[in-house]
């Protein structure tokens, strides 16, 4: 029997209010203060977006925004249709998780169920490495590296096309994907792999038909959010995907996305409160709608794979 | 709390009441189980040496790391008999138990020395089928894991990684798995909900159940009964006792009336010693060594 160890005893304090009461109440409005800085932010963005796409939408009715085909808003003839922008991001994006998706689950399967501990800690720091190398040299490598690359194997592709970008986009979101991934992974209770060992499974049985289903909420919510990050993507794919707004699904043509033809705009000597100008908030606009039904999507996934597995 | 299990005669006759003449009542741990079924509580000594040797350990030493966890164990296990591991906590009883069906491998680090055989095969020898022998030990842990999938998938898991495909066998594996683990009455209306929605004790039944549909001789319960309610135990202890007519058992327990409840042999650990083993009866009335008694009569631990 341990026998506890003596203390000295204390004097109680008294039951009045102590002097780091105000302190609590301090912090308390602090940590609400900081809350509510985000909160203020994102309903001044979502406002900004709306006050300057109304007096657009005023000019071009909103059907013919969403539904036409041919995207000029910068040229004579005019046309509103924000459809090509539309299938150029999507293209990309679609493009980048087709090819980052069984890559990076792979990947992520590898290093939770697989890879000795050693190997994991190399692999590890260095996709944290690859998650940190900014945008822009992403769009450089396209352009230089993976460009002519590309056109050696389909010379007839474009100097700029989507394919240069879906892969640098896809080489971007699979940091994301693996780190989320092997995190879900990786927080599958021990004991279900112990389960699943003891009774005669192997590796590839424990991890397919266990592991992988116990995770897929998750596993799905890395997915929705590369790809959420892939449709955001700026920087990469204004420089390598080029600047042709194309309602095309051809991934050897150039095309432009919405998030790159805001740069352009915004580059450019186009006034600002001109119609040309507001283009921009109502791409803004779409884009942001666009991510956030991408993101209630998932989150209804997510709710109907939590009822079925919990 | 009555299960269902269906017992042939010939395994019936085996719990022959006869053997109570010969099984003096225990002073210090009451045996008073929670069913009628308890009458006859182990088998004795006699009856165990002429049972065929199912799991023989022979010096074995257990290392995590640095740490030597386990020192020279040799115990023999006879065939459906339950063997039960008491001992304080940390004193290697787990780890003893998960080297029988090499859970251990999974844990970095650890190392095995000595024998462990199994039906006279060193299960430890290079080329070992780790896989075929979790099939013939199977495991039941302390804390309930049924797969986040149906009753069904649970208990189907086993046998489909063993690459049964055809649904009407596996229709009748699993239940005739429940049967046995007494739950079928409970769940067969309801084999596709998620066995996530079960209680702590049909849950922990379930874990039984999947163990027992891949057809296992040997089934090892680490603590399985230790962090569910009294009938939910009572209803596992039935259990343990119908199942040794087929099974060969090693449990893991905690709890000392329940070791003495279920048990045929008891093998008391200390300090990753093995401090003394016997018939279940005697070593609880008459252990022979001073630590022994000290433990059963809760002088520490």
């Amino acid at each position: 029997m341990a026998s506890l160890p003596s203390s000295p005893t204390t004097a109680k304090g008294t039951l009045s209010p102590g002097g780091f009461r105000w302190l609590e109440a301090a912090i308390h409005g602090l940590l609400v203060a900081c809350a509510v800085v985000s909160v203020i932010t994102t309903i001044g963005i979502v406002l900004v977006l709306l006050s300057q796409s109304i007096p657009f939408f005023r000019q071009v009715a909103p059907l013919e925004f969403l539904t036409g085909t041919k995207w000029a808003p910068l040229f004579e003839p005019q046309h509103f249709g924000i459809l090509p922008l539309f299938c150029g991001t999507f293209l990309v994006a679609g493009g980048a998780a087709m090819f980052a998706i069984p890559l990076g689950l792979g990947t992520a399967i590898y290093l939770s169920e697989y890879a000795a501990p050693a190997t994991r800690d190399i692999v590890k720091p260095l996709l944290e490495i690859l998650a940190g190398i900014p945008s822009v040299v992403f769009g450089y490598v396209a352009v230089v590296f993976v460009s002519p690359l590309v056109r050696q194997v389909f010379p007839q592709a474009d100097l700029f096309n989507a394919l240069n970008a879906c892969i640098v986009v896809g080489i971007m979101i699979l940091p994301m994907i693996i780190s989320l991934s092997e995190d879900v992974l990786r927080s599958v209770p021990r004991s279900l792999r112990e389960g699943a060992y003891a009774l005669g499974a192997t590796k590839l049985d424990v991890t397919l038909r266990v592991i992988v289903p116990a995770a897929l909420s998750g596993i799905m919510a890395s997915f929705i959010l590369a790809i959420t990050r892939a449709v955001g993507e700026t920087m990469a794919v204004s420089l390598a995907a080029g600047a042709e707004a194309k309602l095309t699904l051809n991934p050897l043509t150039s095309v432009q996305t919405m998030t790159a033809y805001i740069v352009e705009v915004s580059q450019g000597d186009i006034p600002a409160g001109s119609l040309e100008h507001r283009t921009i908030f109502a791409v803004g606009l779409s884009l942001f709608v666009s991510t956030l039904l991408l993101n209630v999507c998932a989150q209804w996934i997510l709710s109907r794979m939590r009822e079925k597995y919990e | 709390m009555s299960t269902d299990v269906v017992i042939s005669d010939d395994r019936a006759s085996s719990r022959d009441p006869r053997m109570n003449e010969t099984t003096p009542p225990l002073p210090t741990v009451k045996v008073s189980a929670s069913t009628n079924q308890r009458e006859t509580p182990s088998r004795s000594a006699d009856e165990m040496a002429q049972q065929a040797k199912k799991v023989v350990a022979h010096n074995v030493d257990f290392y995590y790391g640095s740490h030597q966890a386990l020192h020279a164990i040799s115990l023999e296990v006879p065939e459906h008999c339950v063997t039960a591991l008491i001992g304080p906590s940390g004193c290697g009883k787990s780890t003893f138990l998960r080297c029988l069906n090499r859970m251990n491998d999974m844990i970095e680090g650890t190392r095995v020395c000595g024998d462990i055989l199994l039906d006279g095969e060193d299960i430890y020898r290079r080329g070992t089928d780790v896989v075929e022998l979790r099939k013939r030990v199977g495991m039941v842990f302390q804390k309930s894991n049924p797969f986040p999938k149906s009753i069904y998938e649970n208990i189907a898991y086993g046998p489909r990684v063993a690459g049964l495909r055809k649904r009407a066998v596996l229709d009748e594996i699993v239940e005739t798995s429940l049967r046995q683990a007494a739950l079928w009455d409970e769940v067969h209306h309801r084999l596709d909900d998620s066995a996530l929605q079960l209680s702590g004790g049909q849950q922990q039944r379930l874990c039984i159940a999947r163990a027992l549909a891949t057809d296992p001789d040997v089934l090892l319960m680490d603590e399985p009964a230790s962090a569910l309610d009294p009938k939910s135990t009572a209803a596992i202890e039935d259990l343990i006792f119908e199942l040794k007519t087929t099974y060969t058992i090693v449990i893991v327990t905690h709890n000392m009336q329940q070791a003495a409840r279920v048990s045929d042999q008891t093998a008391f650990f200390f300090e990753g010693h093995l401090i003394e083993v016997g018939a279940t009866n005697a070593l609880f009335t008459k252990p022979t060594q001073q630590k022994t008694e000290d433990y059963i009569t809760g002088r520490f631990g």
